[in-house]
C-alpha cells in the first residue's frame, strides 16, 4: 500500500474517531447518597442527575452539585418534605459523572430512570447537555427541573415534562447592552464573537437583533467553535474593526481565555460583557484581564436580602467556598421540586406536572413561574438578570460589584481603562 | 473582511506555523526512517503539555520553560521504550500493522491520561508580556516559542548531518541491510529515531501548553494538522515539514480575515486532498 494512502486511511480514522467523541472514558463515578438516614414514616424521594466531574463544564458544574447537595442536606435536617397526606420524603439524590459529554448525558438518564428508578430528574449543567437529558426525560415521561440549561431553543420544542428555573438565553446580553448605553450612550460600534453551541447562539440571535434596534452597529460578528483555546484569528478581527464593545464568550474556559487574551493584545473596547465565565469566582484568577469585564448573572448575593445571606453562609460553611449563579441554580431547582412536591402531595407526574405548570414563586433565588403555552412550555417566563463587573477595590483586590439593574447595585458600572 | 487584520493574523499565524512544524518533523522524521505512520503522536503532544503542567504545578513548581527541556528528555526515553514495546517486533511487518500498533499506543495512553488527569481544562499560567507596533502585538510566549523551535529543529538537523549518530540514523533509513553489513546497529537506530520523533512531539505539545488551555484529548486536533503538513511538505522529509508547518500556520491566519474562522479546517483538508491528488510527494518532495 502506498504510503500516502496509509496517510489517508490514518487520517480518516482520526477524524471519524474524534467526531465519534471519544471523550471520557472515565468510569461513572459510584451513585452518592444525599441524605443521611430517614425516619421511619418516611419515604425515600430518589432524585438522579448527572454533573461534570470531568470535561469542559467542571467548574460550574461541580457549583451546581453543591447547590443541590445544600439543598438535600437542608431538607434532610428539617425532617424532609412534608406532604399534605403526612408522608414525608426524604431526598436521596443519585448521580454520575457525565464528563461534559452529550453521548453520556444519554446513556446515563436512560440508566437512571429505567435502573435507579429515579421517582424525579434535575439537569445537568450547560444547555447541549441539557437538551440531550431533556429528550430521554420526555420520552420517558419522567418530569425534570433544568437549573443549568438557558438556551431557548430546548424550551421551544412543546415539552411537557421539563422546567426551566433559569432565565432563558435571550434575556442574557440584552441588559448587558441596555447598561453599556446607559454607561456611555457614545457606544456605537459592538463587536459580537461567541460560542456556536446551541445556548450562546441563542443568546446572540436576540442581542444582535437587540443591539440593532438600539442603532448599535455590530462589526464583527463571529461565532467559535466549543473548545477553541487560540482567540488570535478574532481578536486581530476585532482590533481591525475598533469596536467600541465587545460582548459574547459562551462557558467558563473559553470565556476565560477570551478575556485573558483581549488583555494580552491589548485589545482598546470600552466595555467587555462575556457569557457564564465572568460569574464564576474562578475568573478572578486571570488577574487584571477581569478588570472592568461585565457578565450576565442568574442571581447575585446581594438582590434578594437575607434569605440569600442565609444560603450563602450555609454555602460556604458545607463547602468553603464562595457560591456562584451556578450553586444557587442548583439549590434553587431543589427548592422548586420541593415545594411542587408538597403542592402535589404525590411524586406522581401529573400531579408534579400540574402543580409546577401553575407555579408563581418568589425565593432566594427570584420569581419563579413556567409557561404554559403549548410550545413553549416549561420555559421560565418571570426569572430576571442581573449583570456583575470584576473591579478593583481600593486594596486592589478584584471583586464582583453588581452593576444592573440600578436598584440592586451594589457598585457604580465603570467603562474600561 | 478587514485587510488591517492581514498583517497581524499573518504574524500570529506564521508564529503558530513553527510549533505545528516542529510537531509535524517528529512525524515524519519516523516515517522517513522506519516507514512507520504514528498514531501516537497525538497522544504524545498531549503528554507533553502534561510533563509542562505536572512540574510547573507540582510542589517544585517548575518554570515551564525548564519543563520543556524535561519533555525533550521524557519524550526521548518514551520513545525509545514505546519502540521496543509495541513496533520492535512488527517493524517488518506491513505498515498497516505498525500503523495499528502505534493506535494501541494512542489508545492506552488516552485511556491512562483521562483517568489520571480527567477531561477537564488545564492551562499553564504563564505571561511574558507583549509588544505592540501599530495594530500589530506580538505575545512573548508566542515568541520563545518560535525561537525554541527553530533552536530544537536546527539542534535535530546538527544531530542528523553533523554527527556520527545522525550519518547512522540517515543510512537506516536510506538502506537498512546495506546499514547492517557496514556494522551499524539498525535496531538501535530505529529505537533512537522513534525517541528522537517522539520527543518533538513533546517539545511541541510542551510548547502549547504555554499558548493554550488544554486536556488530555488536545493532542488530536494536532495530530491531524500534522498528517496535513507532513503531505503538504512531503513525507519523510523534516525540513518540507518545517516549511509545511509554517504554510499552515500562515494559511490559517489569513484566511481568517477572509472567511469566517470555522471555515478554516474544511479548507486545511481540501488543501491535503488536493496534495494527494495532484503533487503526492508534497512541496519539497517525498524523502524514503
Amino acid at each position: 500500500m502506498r504510503p500516502t494512502r496509509i496517510v489517508a486511511i490514518a487520517i480518516v480514522g482520526l477524524v471519524a474517531a474524534a467526531c465519534g467523541g471519544t471523550t471520557t472514558p472515565q468510569a461513572s463515578g459510584a451513585p452518592t447518597a444525599g441524605g443521611s438516614a430517614a425516619p421511619a414514616v418516611s419515604k425515600a424521594l430518589n432524585i438522579g442527575f448527572t454533573n461534570s466531574q470531568t470535561g469542559a463544564q467542571q467548574v460550574a458544574s461541580t457549583k451546581q452539585t453543591e447547590g443541590i447537595k445544600l439543598w438535600v442536606d437542608q431538607v434532610t435536617k428539617a425532617g424532609g418534605i412534608k406532604l399534605k397526606d403526612g408522608t414525608v420524603l426524604m431526598p436521596k439524590v443519585t448521580f454520575y459523572d457525565d464528563g461534559s459529554a452529550t453521548d453520556r448525558v444519554q446513556q446515563l438518564y436512560t440508566k437512571l430512570i429505567n435502573d435507579d428508578k429515579v421517582d424525579v430528574l434535575l439537569s445537568p449543567y450547560s444547555s447541549s447537555l441539557v437538551k440531550a437529558a431533556a429528550v430521554v426525560s420526555e420520552q420517558n415521561g419522567k418530569v425534570m427541573i433544568t437549573a443549568g440549561g438557558a438556551d431557548d431553543a430546548t424550551m421551544e420544542q412543546g415539552f411537557q415534562n421539563i422546567y426551566q428555573v433559569y432565565s432563558p438565553g435571550s434575556k442574557y446580553l440584552t441588559g448587558a447592552i441596555d447598561l453599556m448605553l446607559k454607561l456611555d450612550p457614545s457606544i456605537k460600534k459592538v463587536a459580537i464573537v461567541n460560542e456556536k453551541d446551541s445556548f450562546s447562539v441563542s443568546v446572540v440571535t436576540a442581542a444582535k437583533p437587540y443591539a440593532e434596534s438600539k442603532g448599535l452597529q455590530v462589526v464583527v460578528n463571529q461565532g467559535y467553535d466549543t473548545g477553541t483555546t487560540d482567540f488570535a484569528p478574532f481578536i486581530n478581527q476585532i482590533v481591525a474593526a475598533a469596536p467600541d464593545a465587545i460582548i459574547g464568550g459562551g462557558h467558563l474556559v473559553d470565556g476565560t481565555a477570551f478575556a485573558k487574551a483581549l488583555k494580552e493584545k491589548n485589545v482598546s473596547a470600552r466595555f467587555v460583557a462575556l457569557l457564564v465565565a465572568p460569574p464564576e469566582p474562578t475568573f478572578a484568577d486571570i488577574g487584571d484581564a477581569a478588570n472592568f469585564t461585565v457578565g450576565p448573572s442568574q442571581w447575585e448575593i446581594p438582590f434578594y436580602g437575607i434569605t440569600s445571606d442565609s444560603f450563602t453562609s450555609a454555602y460556604r460553611a458545607m463547602f468553603n467556598s464562595a457560591p456562584s449563579y451556578h450553586s444557587a441554580g442548583g439549590f434553587a431547582a431543589g427548592l422548586i421540586l420541593q415545594r411542587a412536591l408538597e403542592d402535589a402531595g404525590s411524586t406522581d407526574p401529573a400531579k408534579l406536572r400540574a402543580s409546577l405548570d401553575k407555579t408563581d414563586v418568589m425565593t432566594f433565588f427570584g420569581r419563579t413561574k413556567f409557561s404554559t403555552d403549548a410550545k413553549t412550555h416549561g420555559k421560565q417566563v418571570a426569572h430576571d438578570m442581573v449583570y456583575i463587573q470584576w473591579q478593583k477595590g481600593s486594596d486592589g483586590k478584584l471583586a464582583a460589584q453588581v452593576v444592573w439593574p440600578t436598584e440592586a447595585k451594589t457598585a457604580e458600572a465603570q467603562l474600561r481603562k | 473582511m478587514s485587510l488591517e487584520a492581514l498583517i497581524p493574523s499573518a504574524i500570529d499565524g506564521l508564529m503558530l506555523g513553527f510549533v505545528y512544524g516542529l510537531a509535524a518533523m517528529g512525524l515524519t522524521l519516523i516515517f522517513g526512517v522506519m516507514r512507520v505512520i504514528n498514531l501516537s503522536h497525538g497522544p504524545v503532544i498531549a503528554l507533553g503539555m502534561f510533563v509542562v503542567y505536572t512540574l510547573f504545578t507540582g510542589p517544585l513548581g517548575v518554570n515551564p520553560y525548564l519543563g520543556i527541556v524535561a519533555a525533550l528528555v521524557i519524550g526521548l526515553a518514551f520513545g525509545v521504550v514505546e519502540y521496543f514495546v509495541a513496533l520492535d517486533r512488527v517493524i517488518n511487518a506491513p505498515e498497516l500493522t505498525t500503523l495499528l500498533a502505534t493506535f494501541s499506543v494512542n489508545l492506552m495512553i488516552i485511556g491512562i491520561a483521562t483517568s489520571v488527569f480527567t477531561t477537564t481544562p488545564r492551562a499553564v499560567d504563564v505571561s511574558l508580556g507583549s509588544v505592540g507596533i501599530g495594530n500589530v502585538t506580538v505575545l512573548g510566549t508566542h515568541a520563545v516559542a518560535v525561537l525554541v523551535a527553530i533552536v530544537v529543529a536546527a539542534g535535530l538537523y546538527g544531530l542528523l548531518f553533523r554527527t556520527r549518530v545522525g550519518k547512522s540514523i540517515r543510512a537506516v533509513a536510506n538502506n537498512r541491510a546495506a546499514a547492517e553489513l557496514m556494522g551499524i546497529d539498525s535496531r538501535r537506530m530505529l529505537a533512537l529515531a522513534f525517541g528522537i520523533g517522539t520527543s518533538l512531539a513533546m517539545v511541541s505539545g510542551a510548547l502549547l501548553s504555554t499558548l493554550f488551555p488544554f486536556n488530555p484529548l488536545s493532542g488530536t486536533g494536532y495530530e491531524v494538522k500534522s498528517f496535513v503538513i507532513v503531505v503538504l511538505g512531503g513525507l519523510g522529509n523534516p525540513t518540507g515539514a518545517l516549511l509545511g508547518g509554517i504554510v499552515i500556520g500562515l494559511l490559517e491566519g489569513v484566511t481568517t480575515v477572509f472567511i469566517p474562522v470555522s471555515w478554516v479546517p474544511v479548507l486545511e483538508y481540501v488543501i491535503f486532498i488536493l496534495i494527494l491528488l495532484v503533487r503526492p510527494a508534497g512541496l519539497l518532495g517525498a524523502r524514503a
